[in-house]
């Protein structure tokens, strides 16, 4: 009882808070908690970025806990979410595993979570109401369709994965290889992890060209994230041929310095992995509190494919939000 | 001139190693030993095993001083990352080559200085001492890049990782030229003595007059300069510094190298070449599970394999098992998982 007691005066408070904020706002403020795993990589540094300018868009008051890499952080995060009394609690969560309890807790507060960029492991699906993701099979897909098209099915591909065993390079590998099954003019002929760094990426992409007869037997490299293009695009370079021109360039994520990679003429395509996760999650949320109309249990980001000819807009688009 | 200890038959197992695998290379990939010029540089797989295997040989050049005395330094991969960093932030605010060069190798010296301070002065055990920086490095790192990678286009910086001087690739150079430098500067001195006599003991080199603090600082900000060098070229190297990937558990391999290359982690006695040679032999089987074909869920073991066997020709217990055929037998010395059983199993 008394516990109730404190969410709901917690509750007053936030809102009498907001309430001065804004005198003349005639609803009340939707506040969203989110819990973010941290700032490891530019793309992470996006999503924050742009969670914030598409919460200003839409009039929400947005909280941001860093974890910093740490599900215990999110843990805390979520408790102090949940005794604050928000309207809903984003969470990019680090694992897959131990979510129950912490969303119990916000479940029985009536609390609706929003998965953002990961999935977790549960039995009890109630406990969120829904994922908002990339389907990184269909990343892959993507990138050997528009290789398809382009080399008309008849291609010598090598592959750049990414770290061995983690579900994109997986995943990012099954979607590509469904295609290339599709045409039997395409072919992987050589496959390597490169780590996701640039600096293996250019290291197996040097080997790669020697062993095959030069670089002359290869007519694309399909990199599974866009930092081992990059360092790609280099190996291809420093032996004499042209990335984009006598190899073909195809990539994953859109991070902005492979537009302008493809700006300069040297990269092909890349398919983004948008860092706009909590646009559709507030949309979902927005449309819940209004009708309280559940969304599906999973939202799937859109895989847009990006080629040279708008490269150089995008990458000034994009090179401050990461 | 050798710089290991006693007689030429100890180097054998390395050599003979380094040898093995090129020749294994060469069967997987016939083309192995071919090399053409290329924009003025050379360029063929075997050059790529120099190139590449660079930053390791270089760490392993001043990780080998270090495990002389005894110490071990993990902090090397952190302070290429930190070094890299640097290099690349200030050539992106447009500070000229030799600024950056010199807050690079700064940086790399103030990291030495450090772990040699909390080996030497306060007495810290060195893979504790120098945890503390392997793990607070990359941080600092990262705060230099703001977590980002930090890309720069001065074709003066990555003259360092790309360019060449009289055909051969920079980051060859530059080890070579580190290496010579150690080299003269440990064997035409009595400084070599000394760090072996550290390594010994202590207490009694310090007894005999060696100024034992001065020794350990000296080692440490050796490693560090050799790190900011490596940090450097892979920096160089891609146009840009990963903080969170670069040089990354490469102190492993620096060790693994030392050790490959027959320098003992109980101190002591100490080979610079072989070291190298050992940087080579892990960077050789790297470029040829790359060539091979081989699925990547399959590297790790490989290159397990692979050293496991040229750690067993060094182990003391097995060679005595091994034969002893007189003369030169690179060969016969790498095959040798099957001669140390059979040879023990003869009734």
């Amino acid at each position: 009882m008394s516990r109730k007691w404190v969410i709901s005066a917690a509750t007053a408070a936030a809102a009498l808070f907001i309430g001065l904020g804004a005198v003349q706002a005639a609803d009340k403020k939707l506040v969203v908690g989110f819990s973010q795993i941290g700032s490891e990589s530019g793309w992470r540094a996006a999503e924050t970025k742009t969670a914030k300018a598409e919460a200003d868009k839409r009039g929400i008051d947005l909280k941001i806990s860093d974890a910093q890499q740490k599900q215990e952080n999110q843990i805390k995060a979520v408790r102090s979410f949940v005794a604050q009394g928000v309207d809903a609690i984003f969470i990019a969560p680090v694992v897959a595993t131990g979510w129950d309890s912490v969303l119990k807790e916000a479940k029985e507060a009536k609390i609706p979570v929003v998965l953002l960029d990961r999935q977790i492991e549960t039995k009890d699906q109630s406990l969120y109401m829904t994922a908002v993701t990339s389907d990184t099979v269909h990343e892959g897909r993507v990138a050997g369709e528009w290789l398809a098209k382009q080399t008309g099915g008849k291609c010598a591909v090598v592959e750049l994965q990414g770290t061995v065993g983690s579900s994109p390079a997986i995943n990012r590998k099954k979607g590509f290889d469904e295609i290339v099954a599709k045409n039997p003019g395409m072919k992987i002929v050589r496959t390597q992890s490169g780590d996701f760094t640039r600096a293996k990426g250019k290291e197996v992409m040097e080997s790669f060209i020697k062993a095959e007869n030069g670089g002359k037997g290869i007519c694309a490299v399909y990199a599974h994230n866009d930092d081992m293009a990059v360092g790609a695009i280099q190996a291809i370079k420093e032996a004499g041929l042209k990335p984009g021109k006598d190899i073909l360039v195809v990539s994953i994520d859109g991070v902005p310095d492979i537009f302008k990679a493809m700006a300069e003429g040297e990269a092909n395509a890349t398919v983004e992995l948008t860092p706009n996760m909590a646009g559709p999650a507030y949309d979902a949320l927005i449309a819940f509190k209004k009708d309280g109309k559940a969304p599906p249990k999973w939202i799937q980001t859109e895989s847009a494919l990006f080629t040279p000819d708008t490269a150089k807009a995008e990458y000034e688009r994009r090179k401050d939000a990461y | 001139m050798t710089l290991s200890a006693p007689g030429p038959a100890r180097n054998l197992p390395q050599y003979g190693a380094l040898i093995a695998v090129l020749l294994a290379n060469w069967l997987l990939f016939p083309d192995f030993f071919a090399i053409r010029l290329q924009d003025g540089r050379l360029f063929g797989s075997l050059i790529d095993v120099l190139n590449r295997g660079a930053p390791v040989a270089l760490l392993a050049v001043g990780m080998t001083m270090v495990i002389a005395t005894r110490g071990v330094d993990l902090s090397v991969g952190a302070v290429m990352a930190i070094s890299g960093a640097i290099a690349a932030t200030m050539t992106g605010a447009g500070w000229s080559l030799p600024a950056v060069l010199a807050a690079s190798l700064a940086a790399g010296l103030l990291c030495g200085l450090w772990n040699g301070v909390l080996v030497a002065v306060l007495r810290i055990q060195p893979i504790i001492a120098t945890l503390i920086l392997m793990v607070a490095g990359r941080g600092i790192a990262q705060l230099v890049t703001e977590g980002q990678i930090v890309t720069f286009t001065s074709p003066a910086l990555a003259f360092i990782g790309s360019g060449s001087f009289l055909t051969v690739p920079m980051p060859v150079v530059l080890t070579i030229v580190v290496l010579a430098v150690t080299a003269l500067l440990v064997r035409a001195t009595a400084l070599g003595l000394m760090i072996e006599a550290v390594g010994v003991n202590r207490l009694s080199s310090a007894g005999a007059g060696v100024n034992t603090p001065v020794v350990l600082v000296a080692v440490y900000v050796w490693c560090g300069l050799c790190a900011a060098v490596a940090g450097l070229i892979v920096t160089a190297d891609i146009r840009g510094a990963d903080a969170n990937n670069a040089g990354l558990w490469l102190e492993l391999d620096a060790i693994l190298a030392v050790v490959v290359g027959g320098t003992s982690l109980l101190g002591g006695r100490f080979g610079l070449v072989l070291s190298v040679v050992g940087a080579l032999i892990i960077q050789a089987m790297n470029t040829g599970i790359l060539l091979s074909g081989f699925k990547p869920e399959f590297n790790l073991i490989v290159k397990a394999g692979v050293l496991l066997v040229v750690l067993l020709l060094q182990s003391p217990t097995l060679t005595l098992f091994l034969p002893r055929p007189k003369g030169a037998r690179p060969i016969g010395t790498v095959k040798p998982p099957v001669a140390p059983t059979s040879g023990g199993a003869k009734p």
